[in-house]
């Protein structure tokens, strides 16, 4: 076995991997956060479609992108593989459960990445299946004055089947001609089931957040007194509570703004 | 004060065991949990039936012989102290206590509530040592130590042995036990020539050995009579990633290894 | 038989050098050939077996825990004396040694002491090699503190856990030894017996605790590292395994034992609190430097306390009996163990005691706490303090403490000379299982460095001495005496299976311990002792009738072990009181009311007294011979001890 091999097989080298993914989806978390900010911005969807158009289509990206599909599917084949392994290690209960003090996210981070794994699915074959692949997506045509950088926006049909997008200028004007990723935000974002278990996933997202963060720092045997509470701040707040609730207050507006309608 | 007990009964290894039901009675609340458990094995001595089979020894928390998970708690429910040390007066008169022997693959029964942990001696055999041979060594004063470095050696130091991590941890893993040691001796200067194999030595004979994995919940830290921290594991993994990405030393370079 | 204890001639501080130059050497490729049966993983056996490997020795190891890191060397708190000087206050060598020599009463030998003090520099240096983590001063030079009275700090310590760090510092190098392949360990495996082929001992007869199953294991030389006997108090501060066995069956097959009647007995202990007790917990003594010892002055006040009519708080200070300030206002609360142990016990005699029990004595810190405030009280004592609030559920800031004697260390042990070989050719015995280094008491912080002394740095040279005048020839394993003797054990141990009387081996031990310290503990008469003597006999008896042991062999079976060393304590008991009878003296640990100074000191008879007692067994039942080995002193001069 070469030694990489070996370190990648041992106890330690799994939770390495596990480190090392879970970061690095965390920080996925913020750009894709960053992004759907957009959806914020009352431009009738002008911006999110535009950024959602750009990340489908700018290479580099797509590179990150397959990066990051691997390392969902990574991290939940090795939480697979080590909670067997785990399991295995007590092959006999206890008949009391244990008391000890140990908090609630750390002892259910199977059960919330589970609800999370269920969550990407869903969201990827609504959203990223959905734009990439199917082609029930509208298109809408947002033109641009580029002198007094007014915007309006139209239905686009397109002329081929196979279009994707378009910008061109015509006459100082602007037209771009994408997807409409927003319509389909919106028309999802309507339904309160749905809106209910966005929540909730970003429920998990917290909890698996909150111990996953600085779970990984301690794997990675980055543990120092000095920059603990450090870790422990960022984990807590901004993993544990503004991400989570950032992503959850889309389905929620979006939900509230479709009553109205 | 009158108690019932809930044991766990098994024969030996190869037998399935059992939850017996026993009443402890007139038990004085200044007995130690294992002097009431004395109390019960002479009554059943008394009929003639087999007493009950527990690890134990020094009876002051040092030696780390005793074991028992008591209602959900490795050394019952009290913090930072062994079984042999928590007395009755933790306890509730007529209260129901369950007693279970450690749960681990790699610490099989052996009789009733005690178990074979020998798998920690061969983690230690794999590399827990320095290796100095009787005779050769300077003077003591040569290796100056600041005081703190010092002081937080021996807090890992003063590891018992016992297994309530692993009885504690969700995995039952045996990480703080092994960590304790690597960081130990990882933290004096003395232990610096081995480091790098130490901890792969080290490692490699703790998943040979069945435990689980360390999944940061901090339980066994938590359980532990003698507080040793998380930080130990993560000192570990440090030295153990070290080791493998960016060090000489591999794991047979410990002990003259062949 | 007359005892040689091949002491080396010469001055005083060559004999060792001397000594280690003239003993013979194995020839390093033979050394490979040589078999050694070591028992016992505690200082002693953890540190000759990882020696003696080193060498090229094949090693044998046998503890009875589940793991050699559990030996009751584990648990001594206080420290390990060495002679470093490192603080520059004077001291020597040759202090130490005579330190050592006038703390065990003038009962040691000379030479030996001398060796112990000499090689205590070098085990600081062996540990901190290891990497055990003594405390170390801001500056990173090793720490020290006085300890047990001492005039010089001389005193290593790692926090209140010195014995744990010392052993598992011994633990991993045997550990590096196993997995080398040199050392083969046995845990949970119990020594039963050993094995003697023409008159050398030449293997031991084994219990494995799990499976039940005897074995014999055969090797050039039998090395016993397995402790003392203050279990047979049943209460002493000894771990609950601590047992007599190896070493008593040992002396049975011909050892002799030296000493037995020498027992320390710790003045700060936690007391009693009723029959259940299995154990006693030490506190350090350092406690005294600033506690009060006191008892009520009346036996009514005493009552009332006992019966928690009233609390301490509320006797009033005229009512209070400052006992050790005023019997010994020079040193007051500070006397050596032996006396503010005896004292206690005079009080408690008396019916002054206080506690449920009335076995008893107040350690009052209330004048201290006014006088230096709480929180240097806590800084100083905190760990002590809530060590004992855990245990007693009683506030020490609050209320005074309650202390009472028990025994903590047992001088005597199984006769070895100079080389540690016992009078039985191939038999060796270290640490505190043999009699040698501290004479009739033991100095503080001393345990610790004999029996690394013994397993680091004598027994690697001496026993090669044997080994080479033996030859490498392999053992005979087909030695009729193995199966013999395993044979031996095996009924034995029918024999006490097979007892299914009504009283269990606990309550047998419990009553030995009982007589033990009522008549052979800290105060001992003649007419006690004869008394004792009649009582354990018939213990004895009744012992073989009426006991109860459970279960069968070939299981885990505690009821058994426990019954094989309850028989063994009852014996040694015996023996105990024997010696106590014989030495019509008071010397150390050993207190003959009828031998002691007008001020109730212990009063030594040098002229009569100054030897070893080394006591044969003549079978069954019998009567043991006493034989005399004469202490010398040429270096110092034996003196009255004096604390008014």
């Amino acid at each position: 076995m070469s030694e990489f091999k070996q370190t990648f097989n041992s106890s330690l080298g799994k939770k390495l991997i596990m480190a090392l993914t879970g970061l690095f989806l965390c920080t996925f978390l913020i750009v894709h956060l960053g992004g759907n900010l957009l959806l914020f911005k009352d431009d009738q969807g002008f911006a999110f479609n535009s950024y959602a158009n750009f990340l489908t289509h700018f290479p580099p990206i797509e590179v990150i992108a397959y990066i990051l599909y691997i390392s969902i599917i990574v991290h939940a084949v090795y939480a697979l593989v080590l909670t067997i392994k785990n399991r295995r290690a007590r092959p006999v209960g206890y008949a009391v459960q244990p008391k000890s003090d140990a908090s609630w996210s750390s002892k259910n981070m199977g059960l919330l990445g589970s609800i999370l794994l269920l969550f990407i699915v869903i969201h990827m074959s609504d959203f990223w299946f959905v734009y990439k692949y199917d082609h029930v997506l509208k298109f809408k045509e947002y033109r641009t004055d580029l002198a007094t950088n007014v915007t309006t926006v139209g239905e686009y049909v397109p002329q081929v089947a196979e279009f994707e997008r378009s910008i061109s200028t015509e006459n100082n004007v602007e037209i771009v001609r994408v997807k409409d990723i927003h319509a389909r935000v919106q028309e999802s974002f309507s339904k309160l089931w749905y809106v209910a278990f966005y929540v909730i996933a970003m429920g998990a997202v917290a909890f698996h957040l909150l111990h996953g963060f600085q779970s990984a720092f301690r794997t990675l045997g980055w543990v120092h007194r000095k920059y603990q509470p450090i870790v422990y701040f960022f984990g807590t707040w901004f993993f544990g509570v503004i991400i989570p609730l950032g992503f959850a207050a889309m389905p929620v507006v979006y939900f509230i703004q479709s009553l109205s309608k | 004060m009158n108690l019932t007990l809930k044991v766990w009964r098994q024969k030996n290894s190869q037998t399935a065991g059992k939850f017996v039901t026993y009443k402890a009675e007139g038990i004085s609340e200044d007995m130690s949990f294992l002097e009431m458990l004395d109390v019960v094995n002479e009554s059943l001595t008394k009929k003639n039936d087999e007493p009950i089979y527990f690890d134990h020894d020094c009876r002051e928390g040092i030696c780390g012989s005793c074991s028992l998970y008591i209602n959900g708690h490795p050394h019952g429910p009290k913090k930072a102290i062994t079984t042999c040390q928590l007395h009755m007066r933790t306890f509730k008169d007529g209260e129901t206590i369950t007693i279970e022997p450690w749960r681990s693959a790699a610490f099989p029964v052996i009789k009733d509530l005690g178990t074979d942990r020998s798998a920690f001696d061969r983690i230690q055999q794999a590399g827990g040592f320095i290796s100095v041979n009787t005779g050769g060594a300077q003077d003591a004063n040569a290796i100056l130590i600041p005081k703190v470095v010092a002081d937080e050696a021996f807090n890992s130091a003063t590891c018992i042995g016992c297994g309530a991590c692993v009885a504690a941890c969700k995995n039952a893993s045996a990480m703080l036990f092994v960590s304790a040691k690597i960081t130990q001796l990882g933290l004096l200067p003395q232990g610096q020539p081995e480091r790098y194999s130490r901890v792969q030595a080290m490692v490699a004979q703790m998943d040979e050995e069945g435990f689980g994995n360390c999944t940061n919940t901090g339980a066994c830290e938590a359980e532990c009579p003698k507080e040793i921290t998380l930080t130990n594991i993560a000192r570990m993994n440090n030295d153990f990633f070290s080791a493998k990405l960016f060090r000489e030393e591999g794991v047979h370079d410990h002990v003259g290894g062949e | 038989m007359s005892l040689d204890a091949k002491i080396p001639q010469g001055p005083l501080a060559e004999k060792w050098s001397k000594h280690k130059f003239n003993l013979k050497l194995v020839n390093p490729a033979n050394k490979r050939k040589y078999d050694v049966i070591i028992v016992g993983t505690g200082l002693a056996g953890a540190s000759a077996a990882a020696s003696l490997a080193e060498l090229g020795y094949n090693v044998k190891s046998f503890c009875f825990q589940d793991s050699p890191r559990r030996a009751h060397s584990i648990a001594a708190q206080g420290g390990i004396n060495a002679a470093k000087n490192y603080q520059n206050d004077g001291d020597s060598v040759y202090r130490l040694f005579y330190d050592t020599i006038k703390g065990g009463d003038y009962r040691a030998r000379e030479g030996n002491v001398y060796r112990l003090a000499e090689v205590s520099v070098n085990i600081i240096d062996q540990c901190v090699a290891q990497g055990v983590p003594f405390a170390r001063e801001y500056g990173g030079l090793l720490d020290n503190r006085s300890f047990g009275g001492s005039q010089v700090s001389r005193t290593f310590y790692a926090r209140g856990q010195t014995g744990q760090q010392l052993l598992l510092g011994a633990y991993s190098a045997l550990n590096r030894q196993i997995h080398l392949g040199k050392v083969k360990m046995y845990t949970r495996t119990e020594m039963l017996d050993v094995v003697l082929v023409d008159g050398q001992a030449k293997g031991i007869v084994t219990r494995n605790l799990k499976t039940g199953e005897i074995e014999t294991h055969a090797g050039h030389a039998v090395l016993l590292a397995t402790g003392g006997y203050g279990n047979v108090f049943y209460l002493s501060t000894n771990a609950i395994g601590s047992n007599v066995t190896a070493a008593w069956r040992a002396h049975k097959r011909g050892a002799f034992f030296a000493n037995p009647c020498y027992t320390q007995i710790h003045p700060t202990c936690i007391p009693v609190t009723g029959d259940h007790q299995s154990k006693l917990t030490l506190m350090s003594e350092s406690l005294r430097n600033d506690g009060r010892v006191w008892a009520p002055k009346t036996v009514e006040t005493a009552q009332k306390l006992q019966k928690k009519e009233i609390t301490a708080a509320q006797v009033k200070e005229e009512d209070r009996d400052y006992f050790l300030e005023r019997k010994y206002p020079s040193f007051g609360n500070l006397v050596p163990r032996d006396v503010a142990s005896r004292n206690a016990k005079e009080m408690s005699d008396e019916g002054k005691g206080v506690g449920t029990t009335g076995l008893a004595v107040y350690l009052d810190f209330a004048e201290a706490i006014q006088r230096l405030g709480e929180d240097t009280v806590r800084a100083k004592y905190g760990n002590l303090f809530d060590m004992y609030y855990q245990i007693t559920d009683e506030n020490p800031y609050k209320q005074p403490m309650r202390i009472y004697p028990a025994v903590h260390y047992t001088m005597g042990g199984l006769w070895v000379d100079y080389n540690l070989s016992t009078n039985v050719p191939g038999l060796y015995a270290m640490g505190e299982c043999n009699f040698s280094d501290h004479g009739a008491n033991r100095l503080g912080a001393s345990a610790l460095m004999q029996g690394l002394s013994d397993g680091y740095f004598v027994i690697p040279y001496t026993l090669g001495d044997y080994l080479a005048t033996i030859g490498p020839k392999p053992v005979d394993k087909n030695h009729p005496a193995f199966e013999k003797t395993k044979q031996e054990v095996i009924a034995y141990n029918n024999k006490l299976l097979a007892l299914k009387g009504n009283k269990t081996v606990v309550e047998y031990h419990r009553e030995l311990g009982h007589i033990m310290w009522e008549y052979c503990g800290m105060a001992r008469t003649e007419e006690g002792l004869t008394h004792a003597k009649g009582l354990i006999k018939a213990l004895k008896a009744d012992f073989w009738k009426n006991a109860i042991v459970t279960g069968e062999n070939d299981e885990v079976n505690a009821a058994l072990e426990r019954a094989g060393r309850v028989a063994d304590f009852i014996e040694l008991g015996e023996l105990m009181v024997t010696d106590a009878l014989a030495r019509r003296e008071s010397c150390g640990g050993h207190f003959r009311l009828e031998s002691q100074t007008p001020e109730g000191e212990a009063l030594r008879d040098d002229d009569n007294f100054a030897f070893v007692s080394a006591w044969e067994f003549k079978g069954e039942d019998q009567e043991e011979e006493l034989h005399k080995e004469e202490l010398i002193f040429e270096n110092v001069k034996l003196s009255q001890r004096s604390y008014k």
